[in-house]
């Protein structure tokens, strides 16, 4: 049963590398799920913000990658 | 049902992309395994992967019908988002040069050297062939059935072009094999990953937001919007990563206290 374990490994590898990236971005799902229809803004725009937010995180993220020291080749 | 172009086509390329990653490094691997320890346990063990895939995808797509499209929608896109983000991030950071770019020949060789290290020469019948051949194409057909039924799931009819795009770069790979016999070093591997990144991101997005019930504008061709705007975005991110980088010598990093 170790190929078992091993593809359930996998499985979760496809969608976390980056446990901190993984988080903001549900964390960002939830907030909007939860606070936008409280906030009185126009259904139309939600998509805008929704997507927004997700480009930034990744900004961040790949950002925040490419300030750590990188090992000399 | 009338589904447009935009939603269908897409849903085709995507799966077809991304499908085509997988079955390259299947392919990579099956193709090492094939010629250093023979081709039949190789084939036999990856066409037993294939054999036990087909049965997941029959099981998880009768039970995907019984649930409501939103939650649904919702749950899929969320993984696809976590999966084509994660996917993209990688594919910048390599486009700028911060991380290694994959490469298929070097797996091949690779591949090759662990075999011929545990036998002296092809057998009738070989265990270990069958097992890597079997492993690897499970490893990587799974990623394959996940694609397909995450870009197929998310919207009614879908699954039926998601996996027309699978087969179709499944059969692309086994041509490509019979006729190249070699691994596919050539393929330009991160710039597929780069627009699978942006269109299962994009995808996800879309599909997040149906599943909280927000009305895109001009409906499901917000999807080309979406993929317009993470491909720029993303296409920016790498001259500005590459810019922000900077380079240590080793002898200095390892004096560094771990933060």
């Amino acid at each position: 049963m170790k190929w078992l374990k091993t593809i359930l490994h996998e499985i979760f590898g496809l969608f976390v590398d980056d446990a901190s990236f993984a988080l903001a971005i549900l964390l960002w799902l939830v907030l909007v799920k939860t606070l936008t229809p409280h906030l009185g803004i126009s259904t139309r725009c939600t998509g805008v913000i929704l997507f927004t937010g997700l480009a930034l995180i990744l900004a961040e993220s790949t950002i925040r990658y490419a300030k750590r020291p990188q090992q000399r080749k | 049902m009338n589904l447009g172009w935009a939603h269908t086509g897409t849903s085709v390329i995507a799966s077809f992309l991304a499908s085509l990653v997988e079955c390259v490094e299947a392919l990579t691997v099956v193709l090492a395994v094939g010629s250093v320890r023979g081709w039949r346990s190789a084939l036999i063990g990856s066409a037993t992967a294939i054999a036990v895939l087909l049965a997941i995808i029959a099981a998880l797509g009768t039970a995907l019908t019984r649930v409501p499209l939103h939650i649904l929608q919702l749950t899929v896109g969320t993984l696809l988002l976590l999966f084509g983000l994660r996917w993209l991030r990688k594919a910048i950071l390599r486009a700028a040069g911060l991380i290694s770019l994959h490469d298929e020949q070097a797996a091949f060789t690779k591949n090759t050297e662990a075999m011929r290290q545990l036998t002296h020469g092809p057998a009738p019948w070989d265990k270990i062939a069958f097992a890597a051949a079997f492993n690897i194409t499970m490893l990587e057909g799974t990623e394959v059935v996940f694609i397909v039924i995450a870009i197929g799931a998310g919207h009614a009819g879908m699954l039926l072009p998601a996996s027309l795009g699978a087969v179709a770069a499944l059969l692309v790979i086994i041509a490509l094999g019979l006729i190249l016999h070699r691994p596919l070093a050539r393929v330009p591997e991160n710039t597929l990953k780069f627009i699978v990144g942006v269109l299962l991101s994009a995808f996800g997005t879309f599909w997040v937001g149906e599943g909280m019930g927000l009305p895109w504008p001009a409906a499901d061709w917000s999807i080309l919007a979406l993929i317009a705007a993470y491909l720029a975005i993303a296409l920016a991110l790498v001259p500005i990563c590459r810019s922000r980088s900077h380079s240590v010598p080793s002898n200095t990093r390892t004096l560094r206290t771990p933060q």
